[in-house]
């Protein structure tokens, strides 16, 4: 079973078309770079996936459950990381687990052994109780990361988890996303960090609201005869540039 | 529905909501300060007004009065004059606010059971304080009337208006409700809207909108703590206005309690109303004072009653949730009725918070724009 089917998957805000007809599939297990310049559609996408919006028209189906009649069955499937910084400031690492833990219906013994485990491959032990306020960003993104992974989601989505990371933070993520996917879980992430998106199994690049590129990092060099992912991204992705205002992603 | 989850969403917003001292402290002290401040600020009776009485042929009578006037607290004689010059030095000055002038020969008309005319002149640079003021004068020469000259038979200084000798304890019967829910609804609807428009501009309302809590989950488990802040805010509320102002409570106070509650629930709804439909923490905030100030100000019947409005402004008054709440808490606190009075005005104030709550929890559905 794919882990994503997204057949001609539209939508419309009144006349501008956001996200134009994009068909994919997404392989169980795989991690999957979803790519696109800022206003191409990438974000509207995603909040379609996980049930933020309703599609205008199309079909998508995530972890099997289609979207437009079973969205609390793929709410209990997904794990979801937002382009902002989404944990609770004024909370504990731990108190932020509690709740989400609860909101996903893990027991209090499953929250308790998940926040050891997690600290420990974190590397945070002893700082369990300290308000998420005092982490440095990386810490943060590092703990929000493995809180969207605390009831072991089929399938995460993670928009920028990256931004405004410095390069070590990145690297050791991009571990954590590996380790998930090693656990079978399914990874959907975009990104503006080029050398992140040669890390991915299989790679689109959306412009305009379509999915202009679709494969792995090697193929699709070859194809457009790039160097580099960058190259590529530049090459594809440059005619988007003059339209990027006024987009709705 | 998941119990465990809503139950861990009200607990995480306690926490917010304890661990932000500095708004908690404000968030409790805003009706007490409030119901003091504008209790004393806003109440239409005058204290303290400074007069000026003329007095062209003293005698015994016109002593007595003036010895009246120089008795009551609420008035301070700051001059005596025989001719009625004096008052408008003193007026232009602002060193007066009223002039009372008995005619020539007062204690004589009296005396032979003739009409005795007496001239009250009120500085009305402030139209309403004038007339408050002529009005207590008037009060103090019935009085006066009554006891001196009416035990022989006549009354013969008539006054063109009655009114009792009571009326800064009326003001504030029927001013201190409408108050309560000034400030009750401000508070209320400021405190959600903020809590949810914080959660919209971080980012996190979206993670919760993701998960599996229902977006009716997400909203109960926002206005259930609220509710209890909005607790403390009723009894503190009711308790500056007896205390302070010596309110009486007629009816019972428990339905007082259990309708300011359900008006503060009420309250808590239209400012999570506000923030699901604004963008921002600020355009929630200022959208959230101006629903709750202007309308329950002006529009409730608490300052300008709605009978004297234009007829087409009359029916706007029916949306005003303040409107509805001034009757209910005016009708307990002032008339004593219960609930069977009350059945209409309670029955539109639970209506309107399940139609706001429903509409919230509606804009959260996923859009299909």
């Amino acid at each position: 079973m794919k882990a994503i089917a997204a057949q001609t998957l539209t939508k419309r805000f009144g006349a501008f078309t956001a996200v134009d007809a994009i068909t994919f599939d997404v392989a169980a297990g795989e991690v999957f770079g979803f790519l696109g310049a800022n206003g191409a559609g990438k974000t509207t996408a995603i909040k379609m996936l996980v049930g933020l919006l309703a599609p205008t028209s199309g079909e998508a189906r995530v972890a099997g459950f289609d979207v437009h009649s079973q969205r609390d069955d793929i709410r209990r499937s997904i794990g979801y990381m937002s382009q902002r910084f989404a944990l609770y400031a004024d909370l504990t690492v731990r108190e932020n687990i509690q709740l989400y833990g609860a909101i996903y219906g893990l027991s209090d013994e499953a929250i308790a052994a998940g926040t050891t485990a997690m600290l420990e491959r974190l590397n945070l032990p002893g700082h369990a109780d300290d308000f998420v306020a005092s982490l440095p960003l990386g810490w943060k993104q590092k703990v929000a990361f493995s809180v969207a992974m605390l009831h072991e989601p089929k399938i995460v989505f993670l928009d920028e988890p990256t931004g405004g990371v410095d390069p070590i933070t990145r690297r050791q993520f991009w571990e954590l996303i590996y380790e998930a996917a090693a656990r079978g879980t399914t990874v959907f992430v975009t990104t503006h960090y080029m050398d992140e998106a040669e890390y991915c199994d299989r790679i689109s690049i959306m412009v305009n609201g379509r999915i202009t590129a679709l494969g792995t990092p090697g193929d699709l060099k070859r194809e457009f005869d790039a160097a580099t992912v960058d190259e590529l991204f530049v090459r594809l992705a440059r005619p988007a540039g003059a339209t990027e205002a006024g987009s709705a992603a | 529905m998941n119990v465990n989850a809503l139950r861990a969403f009200v607990v995480k917003e306690f926490r917010h909501i304890l661990r932000d001292r500095q708004t908690l402290i404000v968030l409790l002290s805003m009706p007490l300060v409030q119901v003091i401040l504008f209790g004393f600020a806003l109440r239409s009776d005058v204290r303290n007004v400074r007069v000026v009485l003329v007095d062209p042929s003293p005698d015994y009578a016109s002593i007595s009065l003036r010895s009246r006037f120089a008795a009551t607290d609420r008035f301070r004689v700051v001059a005596t004059s025989a001719t009625a010059d004096t008052i408008e030095p003193l007026f232009r000055r602002g060193a007066a606010d009223l002039a009372v002038v008995l005619e020539p020969e007062f204690g004589g008309h009296l005396g032979r059971g003739e009409p005795a005319r007496v001239l009250i002149a009120s500085d009305a640079s402030d139209p309403n304080t004038g007339t408050t003021m002529q009005n207590y004068a008037r009060a103090v020469i019935s009085a006066w009337e009554q006891e001196t000259v009416a035990r022989r038979g006549a009354v013969r200084i008539a006054p063109e208006t009655r009114m009792q000798f009571n009326p800064t304890l009326e003001s504030v019967n029927l001013f201190v409700p409408g108050l309560i829910a000034l400030v009750l609804t401000l508070v209320s609807a400021l405190m959600t809207a903020i809590s949810l428009s914080r959660e919209k501009e971080r980012g996190t309302l979206e993670v919760l909108l993701v998960s599996p809590l229902r977006p009716a989950q997400i909203i109960v488990g926002k206005v259930l703590p609220y509710l209890v802040l909005a607790f403390a805010n009723v009894v503190t509320a009711l308790l500056a206005a007896w205390i302070v102002f010596h309110v009486p409570f007629r009816g019972s106070v428990t339905l007082l309690i259990a309708a300011a509650l359900l008006y503060s629930g009420l309250s808590l709804a239209l400012g999570i109303f506000v923030a699901a439909k604004t963008n921002s923490q600020r355009t929630a905030m200022f959208t959230a004072m101006l629903v709750t100030m202007l309308p329950n100000a002006l529009l409730s019947g608490m300052i300008f009653p709605i009978a004297s409005m234009p007829a087409w402004l009359r029916p706007v008054t029916f949306i005003v949730p303040a409107r509805w709440f001034i009757i209910v808490a005016r009708g307990i606190m002032v008339k004593g009725v219960g609930v069977a009075h009350l059945r209409l005005e309670l029955l539109v104030l639970l209506v309107m918070t399940i139609v706001l709550l429903a509409s919230s929890i509606r804009s959260f559905k996923p859009r299909l724009a």
